[in-house]
Formats: structure tokens, sequence, C-alpha cells
């Protein structure tokens, strides 16, 4: 069961690994703080449609599922667009269009027709959470390398005499300023998603390397070792 | 503005891939050969063309004399998946090739963000029925502009040496940044200094 919610954050994370999301995750990803906003949408409205999905999904004739599904979806973006005009009206203007284009983005039609159109609730509920948080912390790396070396500042909702915004000594003054505009957030999932594919040949690399010495030492070689992976 | 601005503005200034992050799936996807990336984006400015007109429609005769603004996303994708599915059906009507070199990403236009965006950023514009229309299919010539460029660079790329974690998408993404800091060139003073 653990390993429904936990693939969507590292194994099968939407940004890193499978690419779905990207349009929300580089356009908003200027500031920590919507990069919160926009995962608490997404998670939100995956939450929600996948519920739904998973416990409609025997009464959707099959030919009309899609439509179906994204009439779901889109009621779910509806309801987070006007509690966010109301409650958050400063972020809400930040994220702009973006947090009605949620209906569009990939992860949630792409995790209705793949998961929650086939399982039982319990497990649709436990994926929605897992790609819902992968989204989100995604999302936070990429708008902590961009408000950090972009703008030299970390910027949190605002709570009580804390405004919000933390200063970074010395970057602040003069930061990469291109970071924080469109170019950098090209050039910053470029660079991340190399990493990933790094870290990912390395460990791959670390087990065959373990298996030729096991099968040298004249140890029979039964399968990939567990623990193998100490790239990560 | 005037129509001139608004092209320049959609082409250049706030092209949809470069500036704005719209439509980045089918950009990464079919900008693999020269082909299906001219086909991608004729078919993204006919669909965007069409959908920022019949949703200007939509939302000034229906949803604003009911007082129902609230359901405009919902009524704005089922107008664009309605458009999509047409569009699917002609081109597989007149160009089988075409039809099989889009494969996946044709129906997927339904779920390009570029398509709903304009339609709602013509919304929040106020525009009129032909401001939406030329906006739509200004912005879709940015796309077709930033796609065919893009294809053309992969292609040269194919044949090049780049380090291994780097190969596919990750290069991809870098070379898009790069278009999109030269892109940083056409900004608010390129408007004013054409049209005063």
């Amino acid at each position: 069961m653990y390993s429904e919610f936990s693939k969507g954050i590292f194994k099968e994370n939407p940004i890193f690994i499978i690419l779905l999301g990207l349009c929300p995750a580089l356009a908003v990803s200027t500031q920590v703080v919507n990069a919160l906003g926009m995962g608490a949408g997404v998670i939100f409205v995956l939450l929600g449609s996948e519920i739904f999905i998973s416990l409609l999904k025997d009464f959707i004739p099959e030919r009309i599922r899609i439509p179906s599904f994204i009439v779901i979806i889109a009621s779910f973006v509806t309801v987070v667009d006007l509690v966010m005009q109301a409650y958050a009206p400063s972020l809400s203007r930040n994220l702009g269009v973006f947090v009605q284009l949620i209906v569009v983005n990939c992860i949630i039609l792409g995790r209705a027709e793949a998961f929650a159109s086939k399982r039982k609730l319990a497990e649709s509920l436990l994926d929605a959470l897992g790609m819902g948080v992968g989204f989100t912390l995604a999302l936070l790396l990429i708008s902590a390398i961009r408000e950090i070396l972009g703008s030299g500042t970390i910027t949190l909702l605002a709570v009580g005499r804390f405004d919000g915004v933390i200063l970074i000594p010395g970057l602040s003054s003069q930061p990469a300023r291109v970071l924080a505009l469109a170019p950098g957030a090209l050039l910053v999932i470029g660079f991340l998603k190399a990493l990933f594919n790094w870290l990912g040949m390395r460990k791959a690399s670390r087990t065959v390397w373990k298996l030729e010495k096991m099968s040298a030492a004249g140890v029979p070689a039964t399968g990939a070792p567990a623990g193998a992976g100490g790239a990560s | 503005m005037s129509y001139v601005g608004i092209i320049i503005t959609f082409v250049f200034i706030n092209n949809f891939i470069l500036a704005q992050f719209l439509g980045l799936c089918p950009f990464i996807g079919v900008s693999r050969n020269t082909d299906s990336a001219v086909g991608m984006g004729f078919a993204v400015i006919f669909v965007m063309s069409m959908a920022s007109l019949a949703t200007w429609a939509v939302y000034r005769l229906i949803l604003v004399p009911l007082h129902i603004e609230y359901l405009q996303t919902i009524s704005f994708i089922l107008i664009i998946a309605a458009l999509v599915q047409l569009v699917e059906m002609v081109i597989m009507k007149i160009s089988p090739p075409l039809y099989k070199a889009l494969g996946i990403y044709l129906p997927l236009i339904t779920t390009n963000c570029a398509v709903l965006g304009i339609a709602l950023i013509a919304v929040r514009s106020d525009y009129n029925a032909m401001e939406s229309f030329v906006a739509g299919i200004a912005a879709g010539i940015g796309f077709l502009l930033a796609i065919v460029v893009m294809s053309t660079i992969r292609e040269r790329l194919d044949k090049e040496w780049v380090p291994k974690p780097f190969r596919g998408v990750p290069i991809s993404f870098i070379t898009a940044g790069l278009m999109a800091l030269a892109f940083m060139a056409f900004d608010k003073a390129l408007l004013k200094n054409l049209l005063g």
C-alpha cells in the first residue's frame, strides 16, 4: 500500500521522471509561495477528481469517459479558482491564468485515465496523494533554486508580524536575475533532469559492477542485490 | 490595442512557449523532426484561432448575459475538446501520413495548455471577437515559429556528441532556455519603437 504513495514522489515523479505537468511547473516557479499555492491546488484537484472517478467508474460508459473525466476535473478546478480568489487574492493574482489551467494539467487526466478508472478507492486516494506531493516537492525544488539564485529571497506565506520574505545575505543585492526570468526556468529544469538522469545511471552501473564482482569471486549472481543503490 | 500590436505581442514578446510556458508538452514531444513540427504547428494555429473565436462567442453571448461566468473553465474545455475532434477527423481525411506523424499528440492538443490559455487570456484582456481571433492566430504562429526553430536545432543536435546524462530531454530544455534568452530581446520597447 505504501508503495502506491511513495512511487509518485521518487520513482514516478510527475515532473522529473515522467515529465507531465511541465507548463505550470515552469511558469509559476518564480517564488516559493507560488509553488506552495499551486501544489495545494493540484493536490486538492487530484484528490477530488480521483476519488470521484474511482467511485463513478462503473457508471461512466467507456466511450465518453474522457469528456466525463474532464468535466469532473474542471468542476474541482472551478472550486479551487473561486476559493483562491476569495481567500488568497494576492496568490490568485500571482498564479493568474495558471489556476484555471490546472484543468489541462496532464498529471490529473493521466492519473484519472491510467489509475483511478481501474483501481479501488483506497489505492486511487494514495496514488493521488503521492502524485500531488511529488509534484509539489518538485515544484518547490525548482522554485527554491530560481528564487534564491534569481532574486536572493525566499518568499513564504505572511504570518502575523513576519512578512513572509527571507532575504539571503550577499545574494539579494546582486542576484543572477536571469534565473528568475523565463530562460532560467528552462535552464534549471534541463540541468535538474540531467542530474537525475546521472544519478539513475550511476545507480544502474553500480548494480552491474557489484554483480560482476560477485560472479568474479565465484558467488552465483542471483538477481540484483537489493541494497545496491547507494547513489541517491 | 491595434491588430499589429496584438500580433507582435503574441508572436514575439509574449511568445507562448518561450515566455509564457504554454504548450511545452508538444513542444518537447513533437520537435524531433521538422515535418511533424510544421504539421503540429499548423494544427495548433487552426485550433487556437477557432477556439478563441468560439470561446469568445460562448462567453459574451451565453455566459455573461446569464451571469454564469464561473462556468467558463468547464465550458471552454468542452468547446476545445469538440474542436480538436473535428480537426482530427479533417486531418485524417486530408493527409493520412500527417495524421500518423502527429500520432498521440493530436488528441493531446485538447490538453495543450496553449489552447485553453489563449481562450482565457483573450477573456481576461477584454478582447472583442476580431481581436480574440487575431490573438489566437498570432499565438499559434508564435508556437509554430518556436517549434520549427527547435526542431531544426534538434535535427543538427542529433549528429553531435552530447554527454550521456544530457541526451534527449535535458539538452532540449537547455536549448529552449537559450532560445528564450534570445527572445528576451523582444520586449515592450520594441512595440513602442514600432508603433510609437
